[in-house]
């Protein structure tokens, strides 16, 4: 085990009164790739939200090397840079050709030189598979190519954690497929993740650590073979059930 | 030389007489209209970007108040020059400020003034609105690699919002080329001004103005379909071209995507 980037602490939100997550602990060291499950609804979405700082925390602690990220002082779009993310509905700009969609953050926020950043966007664009459609506009892609380029994008900013939020919910299963395969090369290089996904069979094979959540607190946690395998909670079990008995 | 006694007759020697004097009130209506029309979508754009500014509770109260007072000076500002006739304000201030304040401005610069921030006022709320229309996972994607509010708002936003907004630009360039000729109430010389003098020194008022209404025509025309065209260019292209690493491939030329045929502003 790595060491520890990311430590939540007893983390809450409400929105008005609204209870959407309770007493929250998860702490995330490098390499690891976390996956959290559960049902619509529980939260899920909102605590990787929180974590980069989408949503404010109403209580508790997020720590980034031991550095609250709530404190006043702390420098959010340096730790945004730092933390990658991607969206169910990939929030690709629409104004700028995939190339440029990942060439503007390293510009603007890392301040990289342009054909640096060019050379890194083409990399990493390339890594995905996307290394022929530079001049694309995303209104021209389909989703698992959008979905594709919006990984590259979040790559392009070198993060030392990337969050995915829900990355294939939006796709058709081929579609799916694509976008999985580049996630299973990103965790078997080690790079460290964040998955709040409804894919169990990559939650199950790829990750190191699952999270079942429910009604906006942690039900149960644990390694993929304790929570696939024999879980202990029988909330755990009857979502289980749902995915695999089909 | 007497009238001719029939109507285009009368409307060729106007034309002789006066076309000079008329092309170049059309030109100052031009000038005008254009120049203030890009100075108030300047303001519009301020105006609209400061108003959209998000105010997150965790924000220091010293901030929250100063975008309180500003935003409600925008208000006023907005209000006031949407909801007065643009002939009233020119009277207003272009009298105005000479009798209380004693500043005696240009006409010239009170024609500019006076079309620019009636343009901006209107301009504010239709940027208000192109910022809200774009779907806020566009802020998200933004932010969450970092981009602050301004480079969110440069790089991501506006580009975006000015495309959607660029029909009602045009639709205030063309309000302004024909409201400019509420300027001649504070006697500045441009497309209706100039009729009013070719009609009065012949009794022509019908002609003069068929004349004017031509020539307004043929300018408003010309700059809905300029814009029109504008907005094409901002679409770009419907193709786009494979870029590829293997060298060999280029000898063979480039593949290219045929997406939806050009479709002039319609509907995709």
């Amino acid at each position: 085990m790595g060491q520890t980037i990311l430590e939540v602490s007893h983390l809450g939100k409400k929105f008005g009164d609204n209870v959407v997550l309770r007493d929250i602990n998860i702490s995330v060291c490098s390499g690891d790739v976390t996956s959290i499950i559960g049902s619509s609804g529980s939260g899920k979405s909102t605590l990787l939200r929180c974590v980069n700082l989408l949503e404010t925390p109403t209580s508790g602690q997020i720590l980034y090397y031991e550095r609250d990220i709530m404190d006043k002082g702390f420098d959010v779009p340096a730790y945004r840079a730092k933390v990658g993310m991607v969206f169910q509905s990939f929030n690709l700009f629409s104004n700028m050709s995939v190339l440029e969609n990942c060439v503007v953050g390293q510009v603007k926020v890392l301040k990289r030189h342009r054909k640096e950043a060019v050379e890194k966007a083409r990399f990493y664009l390339e890594k995905v598979g996307m290394g022929a459609f530079i001049n694309a506009k995303p209104r021209q892609i389909s989703g698992g190519q959008k979905q594709r380029v919006a990984i590259a994008r979040a790559l392009a900013m070198e993060p030392e954690v990337l969050l995915f939020d829900e990355p294939t919910s939006a796709l058709d299963p081929q579609m799916v497929g694509e976008v999985l395969g580049v996630m299973r090369t990103l965790a078997g290089e080690g790079m460290t993740m964040i998955v709040v996904t409804h894919e169990m069979a990559f939650a199950r094979d790829v990750s190191s650590h699952v999270v079942f959540m429910k009604d906006g607190v942690i039900c149960e946690e644990g390694t993929p073979e304790q929570i696939f395998g024999s879980p202990e909670k029988q909330e755990t079990r009857d979502f289980l059930s749902r995915f695999f008995d089909r | 030389m007497s009238l001719p006694d029939n109507f285009f007759g009368r409307i060729i020697f106007l034309l002789e007489r006066y076309g000079g004097s008329l092309l170049r009130g059309a030109g100052s209506t031009i000038l005008i209209a254009i120049v203030s029309t890009a100075i108030g979508c300047l303001i519009g754009f301020i105006v609209g970007v400061i108003q959209t500014i998000p105010v997150r509770q965790s924000d220091n109260i010293f901030k929250k108040i100063i975008l309180k007072i500003i935003n409600f000076i925008l208000y006023i500002y907005v209000e006031v020059f949407r909801g007065t006739p643009m002939m009233v304000q020119a009277m207003f201030i272009y009298y105005g400020s000479a009798t209380v304040f004693n500043i005696h401005m240009g006409k010239w610069f009170a024609a500019f003034f006076i079309v620019s921030i009636n343009t901006g006022a209107y301009m504010a709320e239709t940027v208000r609105g192109g910022i809200l229309s774009i779907d806020p996972g566009q802020t998200e994607g933004a932010m969450a690699i970092g981009m602050n509010h301004f480079q969110t708002m440069t790089s991501v936003i506006l580009p975006q919002a000015l495309r959607n907004i660029m029909p009602q630009i045009g639709n205030n360039l063309i309000i302004n080329i024909k409201d400019t000729c509420v300027l001649s109430a504070i006697s500045i010389v441009e497309l209706f001004f100039a009729t009013k003098s070719v009609a009065g020194t012949y009794y022509t008022y019908f002609e003069a103005n068929s004349i004017a209404m031509a020539m307004y025509l043929i300018m408003t025309v010309f700059f809905s379909r300029l814009l029109r065209w504008m907005e094409g260019k901002m679409d770009g292209s419907d193709s786009f071209d494979m870029a590829t690493t293997d060298t060999l491939a280029h000898t063979s030329g480039m593949l290219s995507y045929r997406g939806k045929k050009k479709n002039n502003g319609r509907l995709r």
